[in-house]
């Protein structure tokens, strides 16, 4: 694992609130650092558009280490792309351009002359969609180690079997390692999914709506794994269902229209939320 | 009512249903009209022994029957006449006749005509009368004549493979290494400044081309001797109306009776000459004997072009596809790309031609064959001219499959083998490219079929009527791509159309377009199940 080194001093979650941000209509947010622990990520003024388009407007907040953090927010709201910038994955989309900063540990994340690759090695994602890889289970977990350049054998078999184990998934395909991992079903094919995040060993991992494909067996499976996981990373979900944000997650942001509108522990969200709109959401008022 | 049907839609499913099943119908047509002219070619038929009106005889096979055209227009009962095959092409002067049926009055198949095949003139159909050695009867009578010239047939065909091996062989061995010397002789001339030096290895030289002269002496000898022995045994035949004809014995390629053979026999003969059709080099203005130097250059051919066509056009779609930044430039491309498979072919042979015999060839002529000039080398039509020329012809084919096979990759495998670290160029060797391979396969298969099927850019780039020798034989550096080869689809052309003897040609048209149909066929199967195995990999299994 690299460097986690991180400044303890001044970690007590003060605001980061940027001049620019104008202060006028309601909705607007002044705490974007709600625990006491250190930020794994810390976001300031984060602004980014599809071409000409808007889709993130002035975003500040520090997502907590060793913690779920759950992004809701109605279709459109930009919860997804916030995620995706958070490892660079926005670079793919053409038109695509950001301000502002994101910092992971001293890590500068939107610098352009960052090296991608190592941060996605750093921060894991786990997509909306299964999308295991044509391959056997076992090259499907290897692929990341394999890419950071680990081609022990030894060593591959280790990582592939706790990571597999991590994702609790071991049992039930330690006989078929080199079947296809095509073959699970889809509750497995987004453990195998997990599987191959963790066998990078990030130190974030990004989840997009990973249970939006589920039935809701292989969702309480997940979940379950996402509370065994935030032991050793960070974790941030980004979810449609209210019931799985509040299950699952310490802390709840809520977006709306590209902008946070609400930031905090998710018990108070969900039973105190400060904005008028986060409550209309939260109650099924809209959205 | 009307309104209602044409609603529902059923009329639509009949219409798309109808043009299937037409479109299949010609399919099979097409394949049931070759088959059906082509596989009767070798089924030794058996010969009949016709009486004709005015006291003649005639003797042959029936190719056809048709009615005769009505010159006055007038509505009389239909008269019809026959075609035979007589063969005896030297006494005739054509192997077909027509006869009017009414001309004829009985018919018989005697039991001891002979079918003899001649290296020349085609086939003869007649009687055997008498064995002769050095001029002098051995035999007499069909009876004892039959048994001596099937034993003295045996000793000269292996004669003549002595001959052939000796010729082919020996004799194309000291050949190679006297033009081999020649132009070492000549490069020594030319280069050598030192005039001692030089003198020293002209002379060696000669002395080497000396030595292999002296072998050409005694080889030739032994051939003349050979060929001596050959024509020492003749046979006299007669054809049905008495007429004499000798020939020597081993000018026959097989000789059977088919009017007494058994069925088996037959099937046996049939499968011979199949095989042969398939082995042998083409007689006679390639229509006799076989066919391989053609099945040879095309498959050679198609897979010289698939090599180099398949890593070019992937290369280039890759590119197109995967780095190049999306806009009006790579749009113009593409539309240009795709516009080239609609370029005509001839228009491809002509820019092969100048570009790759004349440009290409001639330097590399210019750079390393001067010894051998004005003789080109490279710089005249050849197969990897054609091949190449080909590959340009079906490169688009290749460029727009590939394009097709990597939009059907799933962002969701990008996006993924992305977050997990990858490089673009990881992803793409790791994920995209191998989950393209099935469709960029069937882009070969389509780029396959269509150049294996081309001939109109090979005629002017390197296939010929005749080639006396295959790209590929035992000669240092063993594959020879400047020579000029054969081709089905030209063999087809010149055998149908080019061919002194038309009609006795015409089964062989038949016969090259059938085994064009199935080489194309299996090339295609190949591919094919090279993709599904891929497929089924990429679905169930590791790649």
């Amino acid at each position: 694992m690299e460097d986690r080194e991180k400044s303890t001093a001044g970690s007590s979650g003060h605001a980061v609130t940027s001049p620019r941000r104008p202060q006028t209509g309601s909705g607007r947010v002044s705490p974007v650092s709600v625990s006491n622990q250190t930020p794994e990520v810390r976001i300031t003024d984060l602004c980014l558009s599809y071409g000409d388009t808007p889709a993130l407007k002035h975003i500040s907040m520090d997502i907590p280490r060793g913690q779920v953090t759950a992004f809701i927010g109605p279709s459109g709201c930009g919860k997804s792309t916030l995620l995706r910038c958070l490892n660079r994955l926005n670079d793919l989309i053409d038109g695509c351009t950001t301000s502002g900063n994101i910092t992971m540990g001293g890590l500068e994340i939107l610098d352009p002359t960052l090296d991608v690759t190592a941060l996605r090695k750093r921060v894991g994602m786990v997509f909306q969609k299964p999308n295991p890889f044509p391959k056997s289970i076992y090259e499907n977990v290897a692929y990341g180690p394999r890419v950071l350049g680990i081609k022990n054998r030894v060593r591959l078999d280790e990582l592939v079997e706790s990571s597999l184990k991590a994702a609790a998934l071991w049992d039930e395909v330690k006989d078929r390692l080199h079947e296809s991992a095509l073959a699970l079903s889809g509750g497995q094919h987004q453990r195998v999914c997990i599987a191959r995040t963790i066998a990078v060993e990030p130190e974030v991992v990004l989840m997009d709506e990973p249970c939006s494909a589920l039935d809701p067996i292989a969702t309480a499976k997940i979940e379950e794994l996402i509370h065994e996981l935030k032991e050793q990373y960070t974790i941030v979900i980004v979810t449609h269902n209210m019931q799985q944000a509040a299950r699952v997650s310490d802390y709840t942001a809520f977006l709306y229209l590209g902008e946070l509108i609400e930031f905090g522990k998710t018990e108070k969200v969900f039973t105190a939320p400060e904005k008028q709109a986060t409550e209309d959401y939260i109650t099924g008022r809209f959205g | 009512m009307l309104k209602r049907l044409l609603y529902s839609g059923d009329p639509f499913i009949w219409l798309t249903g109808g043009a299937l099943a037409f479109s299949l119908l010609m399919i099979a047509a097409l394949i049931w009209i070759v088959a059906a002219n082509a596989l009767g070619f070798f089924w030794p038929d058996q010969l009949r022994a016709v009486n004709l009106q005015d006291g003649q005889k005639l003797l042959g096979v029936v190719r056809a029957t048709e009615a005769i055209p009505q010159q006055d227009g007038s509505d009389a009962p239909a008269q019809y006449r026959t075609q035979f095959q007589v063969a005896n092409r030297d006494l005739y002067g054509s192997d077909f006749r027509w006869v009017d049926d009414h001309f004829m009055t009985a018919h018989v198949f005697p039991e001891e005509v002979v079918y003899l095949e001649r290296y020349e003139w085609g086939p003869f159909f007649g009687f055997l009368t008498t064995v002769r050695q050095d001029g002098l009867v051995l035999t007499e009578g069909f009876a004892q004549a039959w048994p001596k010239f099937q034993e003295l047939h045996t000793r000269t065909q292996a004669t003549l493979d002595k001959i052939h091996s000796i010729e082919k062989k020996d004799i194309g061995r000291i050949n190679y290494e006297l033009e081999r010397l020649r132009i070492a002789l000549k490069s020594t001339q030319r280069k050598e400044t030192d005039p001692v030096r030089a003198a020293k290895k002209i002379t060696a030289l000669e002395l080497e081309i000396a030595s292999w002269q002296q072998t050409y002496e005694t080889m030739a000898q032994e051939l003349t001797a050979l060929y001596k022995e050959n024509a020492r045994y003749h046979i006299v035949v007669q054809d049905i109306n008495g007429k004499q004809k000798e020939l020597a014995i081993a000018g026959i390629v097989r000789a059977f009776l088919p009017n007494t053979m058994s069925g088996l026999e037959r099937f046996s003969l049939y499968v011979t000459r199949f095989w042969e059709f398939f082995w042998e080099a083409p007689r006679e203005a390639n229509t006799e004997g076989g066919i391989f130097p053609a099945i040879f250059g095309t498959v050679l051919m198609v897979i010289i072009m698939s090599i180099v066509v398949v890593p070019f056009g992937v290369v280039a779609a890759l590119y197109l596809h995967e780095y190049a930044k999306q806009g009006p430039l790579v749009r113009a491309v593409r539309i240009a790309v795709n516009n080239l498979a609609g370029v005509p072919a001839i228009v491809f042979g002509i820019f092969g031609l100048g570009f790759f015999v004349y440009g290409v060839g001639g330097t590399l002529d210019q750079l390393f064959y001067q010894d051998v000039l004005p003789t080109p080398t490279y710089g005249t039509g050849g197969i990897l001219w054609a091949s190449l020329t080909l590959a340009l012809l079906t490169v688009p084919v290749v460029i727009v499959a590939t394009e097709e096979a990597l939009s059907s990759i799933p962002r969701e495998w990008r996006e993924g083998s992305l977050a997990l670290g990858a490089t673009k160029w990881e992803t793409l060797q790791k994920i995209v490219i191998p989950g393209a391979l099935p469709g960029i396969l069937t882009g070969t298969i389509l780029a396959m079929a269509r150049g294996a099927g081309e001939v109109a850019p090979l005629m002017i780039t390197g296939v010929v009527k005749l080639a006396p020798t295959l790209p590929i034989d035992g000669h240092f550096p063993f594959f020879h791509l400047e020579r000029k080869f054969m081709h089905l689809g030209f063999h087809i052309y010149d055998v149908g159309f080019q061919s002194p003897n038309v009609e006795a040609a015409k089964p062989m048209v038949f016969m090259t377009t059938l085994f064009l149909i199935v080489i194309v066929i299996a090339l295609n199967l190949v591919a094919i199940s090279l993709r599904n195995r891929l497929r089924s990999r990429l679905r169930f299994g590791v790649f």
